[in-house]
């Protein structure tokens, strides 16, 4: 009997075809994205999207207004789709097939913007064994708020993903590359060791890991996690954020994204 | 997925799907060398699985619209609002945009608009007698 891939006529439901369609939607829309960095951590409670708000609103504020000279056009995708912060952190109304725009002009795009105040992620469907087809519902979501944005010409845009391993992996199914990542931990050897395994993942699967950020330094969190990832990966502790940081150390911070490679965007 | 008419050795071709709207998919595929048809049946798991990957047995016959996925799928989730829209919107006062919004709302919701526009509101005025919204 023919094995699956010697059976090669073509087929009329075509679930290639459109799925090849689905991605080329995303790369279209991301076509004027210089540069796409995801924001990650192995470990909750980091502050990553406190760090990735800040990020974006100091690389927009290098504008000097809207079009100014050598200024930056910054976009967020809250790719936390169960817990979205985004919104609020940027302090941007409901939006969907354009960006919202936030604080110092930053575009925004986020479940959060679906879902009515207060309620939680959820999908139509049978509530038995849901676990089957709620992660490809997540991933077909997160595609969508890429590829039927109007992201426009932005300069960087950063995702901003929940803790753990899964979301970036979808992106890098979703994207056709693995994107760049910038890692945010605490200085906790607990902290140390989750964002170890998302580093080596991210590593594994082929992304330039551009450094780390070491968050909420200076308090009771005791450790030394941002340097000795840096020393473990070969990367640069891009900077130490105190509780409270002043605006200045998000400027001094902004300073190596613009210096990440560009993004390709491969043909699907 | 593909379908062997083992007898035949031939695979065999998509000829109709039925959504029955009980959560399950029928999907009949025939072998074009001796016309013996089987159908696939999936469970509602099954379905909801396709579902997920934006895709649909038996091609599609429009192309999908933007946000087709979450508008359909994600609960409490409305039609999307254009900037332009939103921004009309605001115009409405406070202590009666929650309800105006959800007129809207369901105008488009029922009417199998995924995206309300400023032309969208205007012809929702027009049709339901809202002027002044």
């Amino acid at each position: 009997m023919r094995t699956y891939h010697q059976l090669t006529d073509p087929d009329r439901s075509g679930l290639a075809d459109q799925i090849g369609v689905q991605r080329r939607r995303v790369a279209e829309q991301l076509a004027g994205v210089k540069r796409i960095v995801a924001v990650m951590s192995g470990k909750g409670g980091v502050g990553k999207s406190y760090v990735t708000a800040h990020l974006a609103r100091s690389l927009a504020r290098r504008r000097g207004g809207e079009g100014g000279e050598g200024g930056r056009a910054v976009g967020v995708l809250d790719a936390d789709l169960n817990g979205p912060t985004i919104p609020a952190l940027l302090q941007v109304r409901a939006a969907a097939a354009q960006p919202a725009i936030g604080l110092d002009g930053v575009k925004c795009v986020s479940m959060g913007h679906f879902l009515a105040e207060g309620t939680p992620l959820e999908f139509h469907g049978p509530s038995a064994e849901s676990f089957v087809w709620r992660g490809a519902m997540e991933a077909s979501a997160l595609r969508e708020l890429l590829g039927d944005v109007a992201w426009g010409d932005l300069d960087l845009l950063l995702l901003d993903l929940p803790p753990g391993i899964q979301r970036y992996l979808e992106l890098c199914d979703i994207l056709g590359a693995p994107p760049a990542v910038l890692t945010v931990t605490i200085p906790t050897p607990e902290s140390r060791d989750a964002v170890r395994r998302a580093m080596r993942a991210a590593l594994e699967r082929g992304s330039e890991l551009l450094g780390i950020i070491e968050n909420m330094v200076g308090g009771e969190l005791r450790g030394s996690a941002g340097d000795d990832l840096a020393a473990e990966f070969g990367v640069p502790l891009v900077a130490r954020i105190p509780w409270h940081a002043a605006s200045e150390v998000w400027d001094t911070l902004a300073l190596p994204l613009t210096q990440a490679p560009r993004t390709t965007h491969p043909a699907p | 997925m593909k379908f062997l008419c083992v007898e035949c050795d031939q695979q065999m071709a998509f000829a109709e799907r039925q959504l029955p709207g009980d959560g399950t998919l029928a999907a009949t595929f025939k072998c074009p060398k001796c016309g013996r048809v089987v159908a696939m049946l999936t469970n509602p798991m099954e379905t909801q699985l396709v579902s997920s990957l934006g895709v649909e047995i038996g091609g599609r016959t429009v192309p999908a619209e933007r946000f087709e996925m979450v508008s359909a799928m994600v609960k409490t989730t409305g039609p999307a609002w254009s900037a332009d829209a939103q921004e009309r919107l605001t115009r409405v006062p406070t202590f009666v945009r929650g309800m105006v919004k959800k007129i809207y709302g369901d105008y488009a919701k029922e009417r199998g608009i995924t995206e309300i526009t400023p032309a969208v509101m205007d012809t929702a005025r027009a049709e339901l007698g809202l002027e002044g919204m």
